[in-house]
């Protein structure tokens, strides 16, 4: 049995002497995961992207996956971290919004609903030791103005003009509050396409599990729309006009 | 692995493996409560952070109990909203079966209550109350994360120094003052 | 069969005497409408539905027993529920038809229980298009291109069966379908109605009360048509 799994200077870590040794368990372990999920409030409303990859460890494993998905009218979620979780948690919101469009009372659920939901849910799961191995981004359109807000595998929620998960808070987070940050009601549609395209290009030469194939998905009052996938050019010169460490301008 | 060591009764039984999930995660942040003969001053940053990130620049910490209890809270953000929430709840039945409001003292007691009755899977969450008593007089009580507490004239939890304070009385507009220099300075030395 | 009677058979009367639920399957979709007798002038209007979803592409009108009715409908959302949770697809026409169909039969089993005291037409849009069935208290149910239960379901079937459903397009068959409401329902005898009308479109596949204008609309020409015939007469 390996008594040294975090390893020493005379024993180095070594491979699990066999597979029933040690009883974690498979929710604790993301499998097949996908990477960056990136957001923004702009002038019309909220606009999110996501690459739809989903690896498997280091294998570029699921090239198709898509990890934004409409829930109701006017909502959209965004998905990094274990894709099973996320399936799992889009398939109880789909059963949330046929239960309220049953009921038909007139109500019907709106992006904060969907944002405490999640909140409420990861926060039980991981209470109970079974925590859902997901950051969600959760964006929509409610009362007149964009709705944006962030759900952590912990229950952390914040709401923010900007939000990137994964690797993405680290690389494009500075860069879209850069860009957004105090002209949330300002920013173009056309604008917003390009932020959210730079960084997707930045992380795509940056990101080891990224792909450069996204897909992006708008919230306006017109409702939601899911466009792509969107291919990005890999310009591996990038480095050089973004700097370094893939700073902007 | 040889199979028979399977059966190998003798072999020491190696200790079950401890998954590595951690429940818990800081998200900083620093509150303060200044309490003045009748009056009391809670204060707290809306910086949430996690790691060397900055999730967010606005996400409230400090709660509104009742009309005269406000709590504050800094350490792991979904705990700290949990606990408000279950406050929030348990003031709303005690309104409808007892018609009237809890007292701030009495919601101190219950905080602390709450707290330790979740010691064995703790609210990562250092709590300030503040607010004024049946009197009209400032209160305001601390808390570790167990539900210890006690009644301070001035705290802060969080990131910010306390070292060689001393007690003063002084006025709302000199409370406030003093608690602005102090976030000004906490923010100044906080990454 | 037996001279005293089952409870089937009185369950089956229950559904006789209530007001006339028809279901219309045609090209493009399925409608649904339901006269609904009010009880009571102090009803709030549209309180009481007799039409109701049971997933977002399915409808189930009742005739019979009201509380009946809504247990049929109760446990029709959640086999619809049950079914997505294990095959994450909607539940097919045919398979809500066969397993509500299953646990009303169940109902006439053991001594107890009682049947239900109600009729349902089941509407669905799936792959296959539009789905009509209904399910008596006996727990039969058969497919339909058109159907009717309550009390004024043989005029009703007669005037269904004049219509070319084939061809018909859901927002003519809405028309059609007001109008036989109107035309069974005796103004001398029965009390003040509602009239209930929903829609499967192939296009939305969403079930929806056909919305207020046309609704209105159909009802008008329903009427208008009647008050014709009468001055023929």
């Amino acid at each position: 049995m390996d008594h040294f799994s975090q390893g020493n200077i005379n024993y180095p870590p070594q491979p699990r002497s066999d597979a029933f040794s040690d009883p974690t368990t498979q929710t604790l372990n993301p499998i097949v995961v996908g990477s960056s999920v990136l957001a923004i409030k702009y002038k019309d409303g909220v606009m999110l992207a996501a690459d739809t990859l989903a690896s498997f460890g280091s294998l570029a494993r699921f090239r198709d996956c898509e990890r934004l998905y409409r829930v109701g009218d006017f909502t959209v979620l965004g998905a990094s971290g274990d894709i099973s979780d996320f399936q799992y948690t889009t398939h109880l919101l789909d059963t949330l919004v046929v239960e309220e469009y049953y009921t038909n009372d007139g109500h019907v659920l709106k992006p904060p609903n969907i944002y405490e939901y999640l909140s409420r849910l990861t926060y039980g799961k991981r209470n109970k030791f079974d925590p859902l191995l997901n950051s969600y981004v959760i964006g929509g359109f409610d009362g007149g103005e964009g709705f944006l807000g962030y759900v952590g595998h912990l229950g952390t929620s914040y709401q923010s003009s900007t939000i990137a998960t994964g690797i993405g808070a680290h690389i494009a987070q500075p860069i879209l509050r850069k860009v957004v940050e105090g002209r949330e009601n300002t920013i173009t549609e056309e604008e917003a396409i390009q932020v959210l395209e730079d960084c997707e290009k930045i992380l795509y030469c940056r990101d080891g599990r990224s792909l450069n194939y996204y897909q992006r998905a708008k919230i306006t009052a017109q409702g939601v729309e899911i466009s792509g996938p969107h291919k990005v050019e890999g310009d591996w010169q990038y480095g050089v006009k973004f700097g370094k460490y893939g700073n902007f301008k | 692995m040889n199979p028979v060591a399977l059966y190998n009764h003798d072999a020491p039984i190696s200790a079950a493996q401890q998954h590595q999930f951690d429940p818990y995660e800081m998200n900083g942040g620093s509150s303060l409560v200044i309490k003045g003969a009748d009056y009391c001053l809670i204060a707290s940053d809306t910086r949430q952070s996690d790691g060397y990130k900055i999730n967010s620049r606005y996400v409230p910490k400090a709660f509104k109990l009742t009309e005269t209890a406000v709590l504050a809270t800094s350490g792991f953000s979904a705990d700290g909203l949990a606990l408000f929430k279950k406050l929030s709840q348990n003031l709303e039945w005690y309104k409808h079966a007892h018609d009237k409001v809890m007292s701030t003292p009495a919601i101190a007691q219950m905080l602390s209550n709450t707290l330790y009755y979740k010691r064995f899977f703790p609210y990562y969450t250092f709590c300030l109350l503040g607010g004024i008593d049946e009197q009209g007089r400032g209160v305001s009580y601390s808390y570790d994360p167990l539900g210890s507490y006690g009644a301070e004239p001035y705290k802060s939890v969080g990131h910010k120094n306390q070292q060689g304070v001393q007690r003063t009385d002084m006025s709302l507009d000199t409370a406030i003052s003093i608690a602005k220099d102090a976030f000004t300075s906490a923010s100044e030395r906080d990454i | 069969m037996s001279s005293i009677g089952t409870g089937v058979e009185y369950a089956a009367k229950a559904v006789d005497n209530s007001g006339t639920a028809i279901g219309l399957r045609v090209k493009d979709g399925i409608v649904l409408a339901v006269e609904k007798l009010l009880q009571s002038k102090l009803l709030v209007p549209i309180s009481n539905r007799l039409i109701q979803t049971v997933d977002t592409h399915i409808g189930v009108a009742t005739a019979g027993l009201l509380a009946d009715g809504r247990h049929i409908i109760n446990r029709a959302r959640d086999e619809a529920e049950s079914f997505r949770n294990n095959y994450r697809i909607q539940i097919p026409g045919k398979v809500i038809a066969d397993r509500v169909g299953q646990y009303v039969q169940a109902y006439t089993l053991y001594s107890s229980v009682r049947p239900f005291g109600s009729s349902a037409i089941i509407g669905a849009v799936d792959n296959e298009g539009p789905q009509l069935y209904m399910i008596e208290p006996s727990g039969v149910y058969w497919g339909y291109y058109g159907c009717a239960i309550g009390k004024g379901k043989q005029v009703a079937k007669t005037e269904i069966e004049k219509l070319n459903l084939s061809e018909l397009c859901v927002r003519d068959a809405v028309n059609a379908a007001a109008k036989i409401i109107y035309t069974v329902h005796d103004d001398s005898k029965d009390k003040a109605f509602e009239l209930e009308l929903s829609w499967i479109t192939n296009e939305t596949k969403r079930h929806e009360f056909v919305p207020r204008e046309i609704a209105e609309e159909a009802e008008r020409l329903a009427k208008d048509s009647l008050n014709e015939e009468m001055e023929d007469d």
